[in-house]
């Protein structure tokens, strides 16, 4: 109740904040004045995190959860800035260019499946928690795969440059497990290494899991086993200390927390059929989930 | 800028074991050596035998080298490869297919896949060289060593080929030297060889500029040592008075 | 094997083989202008221009074409913001885009080099006589003739730049491989589109080959 109240205060502090932008128009400084001057912004996006941020039944344009939100703050963006013409650019980014790209200036702000963690602050500045996760792991229910000892030995696939990656090597190495661990390029990459045989276990966050499961020929045939190695907190990702930038997109975030709405986009890509294959994740929404939803931070998992 | 440079990044624990950053590169490099090596020696014997079938007398013989040099020419490399990484053991007999897939250890599968891709495109490039190289001998050579009494084969391994390997060396060397460029292909599948090793350390690590130049300078230096290398096995076999008839 | 999805995805492709196009023509047109420019320093009475020219190729020519693409892709814009002081955004096509004409001009440079050297000296020295100073002699005498024996080995050259260009997918542009990857992946039909993929590049440079046979016997002096 109390951290519900306070929430609410810090939303009602970021609309006044956004009530009294014109007067601050002057004085712009980092990503919101490059925005203003040059008209556009961009928009680091992925191809292939099924349902948070990827390519449906169009090419060249990304769908998904976190798109959703990043859209969100794409309107509040051109409210602040009075822009209503502002173009928005898409740079798609995998795993291991993700943050270089934000650090070297090339995206602006990038929502697709970025755990915030302390390491990654360093680097870049995460909004708002967007969604929670688990990282475990998919195999063929014939398998006999039910838990992480189970793959002593075996061939476990993860994609590159995720936190997924580093618990694994960790792992591997603590425990001497002895698994042999392919990193794929990204998550669709991956899950074809499953697909095909060549793996028997994918290490990943449930929730893109459950997303690569609704891409299988046939779904039933897969399941998400094993306790969870981590619970990892989604953020936007933008770049280091530019507080005004960061304020936009917390602010934005936290509003569509606060009027329910994200509740409907939640609804949209996890218990409703998306594109391409028009299959329903059937994912209801986490109690850690709600709890971000109520109670918005941009500390990581491991900070709470 | 909020950059921080760190040279001594490289000597500094990864936090995976007890493995500094500089030992991903050490295991990079040899992963790098050891496709380039190989795949060179599928590239020769392949790229010879090729090169030697579009010179003989028979049309049948030498379309079939023409055919695969065209195809293997003008597909792009990582096409081929995803080629033989993701298509080819789906095409294998069951039971070879599970054990390339499950067996093997996903490195050694993946690094069969890259030598094998990089022989087969290298040796078409091979191919031509060689077959450059014997038609630049003179036709008299041929003809004296059928009059000799030398069968087909006979000139081909006694008189062409010994000839024509000196005269292409130079060329030769620039393939070797193209094998271990292209040899980072295998980065993308997610081989450890040195670049996916270097983008491992960036990202790991944070210190990209640092990781970066390290790659660029052992491939480098890799690249110059080979040149020198292969210059002076030239000077070595060099044949007086042979060089100016084919040498550019 | 079901090739029935490729239909449907034409549209996406044909965007990805624009993409492609269109960093091959800009890439040997950048490359070629400043492959000829480092041509002309190498083959300059000056040591040191002639030198700084050979070590940049001698780089360029001794790291893959693929870690040149990765770090340029980190690097550039680290780079402008460090000169500039501002973040310009220079998206995967520009950077890549630079990446290739910087790393096709050290080729470009040697095929332009051999090609001026392969002219006659007496020419140069015809037009010394003449009165014309060096740029001069170059310009309308040496270069129209060494473009001319040389354009076949730049198409060649093309045509490679052509199917290399594939290696932006390290980075995730959607030229005509990555769409056709990324296509395939996304409906679970990999196989097909990458054997479409490699008909397609084989296709084109395989008849962009046979024209330039074809130009090379007409073109030859």
């Amino acid at each position: 109740m109390t951290t519900s109240t306070l929430s609410r205060a810090v939303a009602i502090a970021l609309a006044a904040t956004l009530l009294s932008a014109p007067a601050l128009a002057a004085e712009l400084t980092g990503t919101l004045k490059k925005i203003k001057e040059s008209g556009s912004i961009t928009l680091g996006h992925r191809d292939a995190s099924i349902p948070f941020s990827y390519f449906g039944d169009n090419p060249s344009q990304p769908v998904g959860y976190s798109h959703d939100l990043q859209l969100k703050v794409v309107e509040a963006i051109k409210q602040q800035l009075n822009l209503p013409e502002l173009k928005v650019r898409y740079n798609m980014v995998t795993s291991q260019t993700r943050i270089p790209l934000v650090q070297n200036g090339t995206v602006d702000l990038e929502c697709g499946s970025t755990t915030n963690n302390i390491e990654r602050q360093r680097q870049v500045d995460f909004s708002v928690g967007i969604f929670e996760v688990g990282t475990r792991l998919l195999a063929k229910k014939t398998a006999g795969v039910n838990d992480f000892a189970d793959l002593k030995g075996k061939n476990v696939v993860t994609t590159a440059g995720t936190t997924s990656e580093r618990l694994l090597k960790i792992m591997n190495a603590k425990q001497k497990m002895g698994m042999n661990i392919i990193s794929a390029k990204d998550h669709g990459e991956s899950f074809l290494m499953l697909e095909s045989g060549r793996a028997l276990a994918f290490m990943m966050d449930d929730a893109l899991l459950y997303g690569e499961m609704a891409k299988a020929k046939n779904p039933d045939d897969w399941s998400v086993v094993g306790e969870p190695q981590s619970f990892e907190i989604y953020g936007c990702m933008m770049r280091k200390g530019d507080p005004a930038f960061k304020q936009v997109v917390d602010g934005a975030i936290t509003a569509t927390f606060n009027s329910g709405e994200v509740n409907a986009i939640y609804d949209k890509w996890f218990m409703q059929a998306i594109p391409p294959k028009n299959l329903n994740l059937n994912f209801p929404m986490s109690d850690e989930l709600k709890k971000l939803i109520a109670t918005p931070t941009d500390k990581s998992a491991e900070q709470i | 800028m909020n950059y921080n440079w760190d040279w001594g990044i490289f000597f500094k624990s990864t936090g995976i074991g007890s493995e500094i950053y500089l030992d991903w590169f050490v295991t990079g490099l040899g992963w790098t050596i050891a496709i380039a090596l190989v795949g060179w020696v599928i590239a020769l014997l392949l790229g010879s035998l090729l090169g030697v079938m579009r010179t003989v007398p028979n049309r049948w013989i030498a379309g079939i080298a023409t055919t695969y040099v065209e195809i293997f020419r003008n597909v792009p490399l990582l096409v081929q490869l995803f080629l033989w990484y993701f298509l080819v053991p789906d095409l294998l007999p069951e039971p070879l297919e599970m054990w390339f897939k499950q067996d093997l250890n996903p490195a050694t599968s993946a690094y069969l896949s890259v030598v094998v891709c990089l022989g087969l495109f290298t040796a078409a490039r091979v191919c031509e060289q060689v077959r450059t190289g014997i038609q630049a001998l003179p036709q008299g050579q041929t003809a004296a060593a059928y009059a000799m009494g030398f069968r087909l084969p006979q000139i081909y391994s006694n008189v062409l080929l010994p000839q024509a390997y000196r005269i292409i060396i130079p060329p030769l060397t620039s393939e070797f030297l193209n094998i271990f460029k292209n040899s980072s292909v295998a980065s993308l599948i997610g081989l450890m060889e040195l670049l996916a090793q270097t983008k491992q350390t960036a990202e790991f690590s944070a210190n990209l500029f640092e990781a970066f130049t390290l790659a660029t300078l052992i491939y480098f230096t890799l690249n110059m040592g080979l040149m020198l290398l292969m210059r002076m096995i030239e000077h070595r076999v060099a044949v007086p008075g042979l060089i100016a008839v084919g040498g550019k | 094997m079901d090739f029935s999805a490729i239909l449907p995805a034409l549209p996406g492709l044909w965007d990805g083989m624009l993409l492609t196009l269109q960093l091959m023509v800009m890439g040997v047109l950048g490359g070629v202008i400043l492959g000829t420019a480092l041509a002309m320093l190498r083959l300059s009475h000056n040591k040191w221009l002639a030198n700084a020219a050979a070590t940049y190729v001698n780089y360029f020519r001794s790291i893959p074409l693929l870690l040149v693409i990765t770090w340029f892709y980190f690097a550039v814009p680290f780079i402008l913001r460090w000169i500039t002081g501002e973040d310009t955004p220079i998206g995967a096509f520009s950077s890549c885009l630079v990446a290739f004409i910087m790393f096709e001009a050290a080729y470009f440079c040697e095929i332009v080099r051999a090609g001026i050297q392969a002219i006659a000296k007496g020419q140069m020295g015809a037009a010394q006589a003449l009165g014309m100073n060096y740029p001069q002699s170059m310009r309308l005498i040496i270069l129209p003739q060494a473009f001319r024996k040389m354009t076949p080995l730049l198409l060649q050259q093309s045509i490679i730049l052509f199917q290399d260009t594939s290696l932006v997918y390290t980075v995730g542009l959607m030229d005509f491989l990555n769409a056709s990857r990324s296509r395939g992946d996304i409906i679970g039909q990999s196989h097909e589109f990458l054997i479409f993929a490699g008909l397609v590049y084989f296709t084109v440079s395989f008849a962009a080959s046979l024209l330039v046979k074809h130009l090379q016997r007409r073109l030859a002096v």
